[in-house]
């Protein structure tokens, strides 16, 4: 089992390429590996409660842990986040690098 | 906390894109924890570290050069360095030697240096973890 | 021995006419050549760049003209047979696009979509391009 942090930056109402990127996220969990999702700049955008944010919880409940930077929350005004989904630093993204996880951006 | 070597390589020139002030966000956590951390600075990303690029003031907002205020990244490179050399780290940022001639970029913050992909293929193998930060 | 990087290249066409590579199958290649060992999948549009046969004039600019306009596929073909890299085509981007596994230069190997998770676990670096 290995540990993964995916770093997502863009959103689903700008490019359709973000389903992709979940649905990884989703593979490595169903392949045995620990996966944390984090959203970063208008990545968060999917993070406000919308029609858009329901994949985000389902991500949640198949195991994927997603957070949101709390930075890019803070830039856009998103106080309230969809189920699923918590906020958080950046230095979490420091934290599985050190930790040698593999860590991806998109 | 364990000392750690993280290599980070970027692509974004200034002022074009979010993720580099992503980027600069995690470099400055990994140098206030005292890491060594390596940069690949390539394609636009080699003219982060320009010495000639100059601030300017914003006459839509009514600000001159002092209220504006307005970052250059070159300043935080080197604000890098010196972060993490505060910290017991040491940051070995190269830009991308061939990048750097076609952009005309190539009088660097001091303590930046030319370099080549040998340098990136160098850090990966040297490191504790590598981000890519590509640019779309 | 080098430490096995898998990248997943999916930006395609983004300044290949002015660099005259795609700059990333380009750092891979210098890098495989400094020691590293680097896989590559081909996946979103980055799977057209496996289509045989592709390859446009050179730019002009007035009396200015481009003399050496890239051609991806003989790129692609460069990292199997010369570079000994890997490569896969992820294959439903293939199909999603309409390119036939006939229209690829040889050496690709094809992936499916859901079988690329799996891949991550032989390889002790992933980055994605």
């Amino acid at each position: 089992m290995a540990q993964y942090l995916l770093i997502e930056s863009r959103d689903p109402f700008e490019s359709n390429d973000v389903g992709y990127y979940y649905d990884l996220a989703k593979g490595l969990v169903e392949g045995g590996n620990q996966v944390t999702l984090f959203l970063a700049q208008n990545g968060v955008l999917s993070a406000r409660p919308s029609a858009h944010s329901g994949a985000l919880g389902a991500l949640a409940r198949s195991g994927v842990t997603v957070l949101a930077d709390d930075f890019s929350l803070q830039e856009r005004g998103i106080a309230k986040l969809a189920e699923g989904v918590a906020a958080a630093s950046i230095d979490v993204v420091v934290d599985h690098l050190a930790a040698g996880h593999k860590t991806l951006w998109h | 906390m364990s000392k750690k070597t993280l290599t980070i390589a970027l692509m974004d020139p200034p002022y074009e894109s979010e993720n580099l002030t992503t980027a600069f966000r995690i470099l400055d956590v990994a140098a206030r924890r005292g890491y060594d951390i390596n940069v690949f600075a390539y394609e636009g990303a080699s003219g982060l570290a320009f010495v000639r690029q100059a601030p300017h003031p914003n006459p839509v907002h009514g600000k001159d050069l002092a209220e504006e205020n307005h970052p250059t990244t070159k300043d935080q490179v080197a604000a890098l360095l010196a972060e993490a050399e505060k910290n017991g780290g040491k940051v070995d940022w190269v830009n991308c030697g061939m990048c750097v001639d076609e952009r005309g970029v190539g009088e660097f913050v001091p303590g930046t240096r030319r370099g080549s992909p040998a340098d990136f293929h160098a850090f990966a193998e040297a490191s504790d973890n590598v981000l890519v930060i590509p640019t779309k | 021995m080098a430490k096995k990087t898998l990248n997943i290249v999916e930006s395609a066409y983004r300044a290949v006419m002015e660099e005259q590579d795609d700059t990333i199958l380009w750092l891979l290649a210098a890098m495989q050549g400094a020691g590293a060992e680097h896989t590559v999948v081909l996946r979103g549009n980055a799977v057209n760049y496996a289509v045989a046969g592709q390859g446009a004039p050179g730019l002009t600019v007035g009396e200015w003209k481009q003399t050496q306009a890239p051609k991806m596929d003989r790129d692609v073909l460069d990292l199997i047979e010369k570079r000994k890299i890997p490569v896969y085509v992820v294959a439903e981007d293939l199909a999603d696009r309409g390119i036939g596994p006939g229209e690829l230069v040889p050496g690709i190997q094809l992936l499916s979509r859901t079988a690329l998770p799996a891949l991550f676990d032989d390889f002790a670096l992933v980055a994605h391009w």
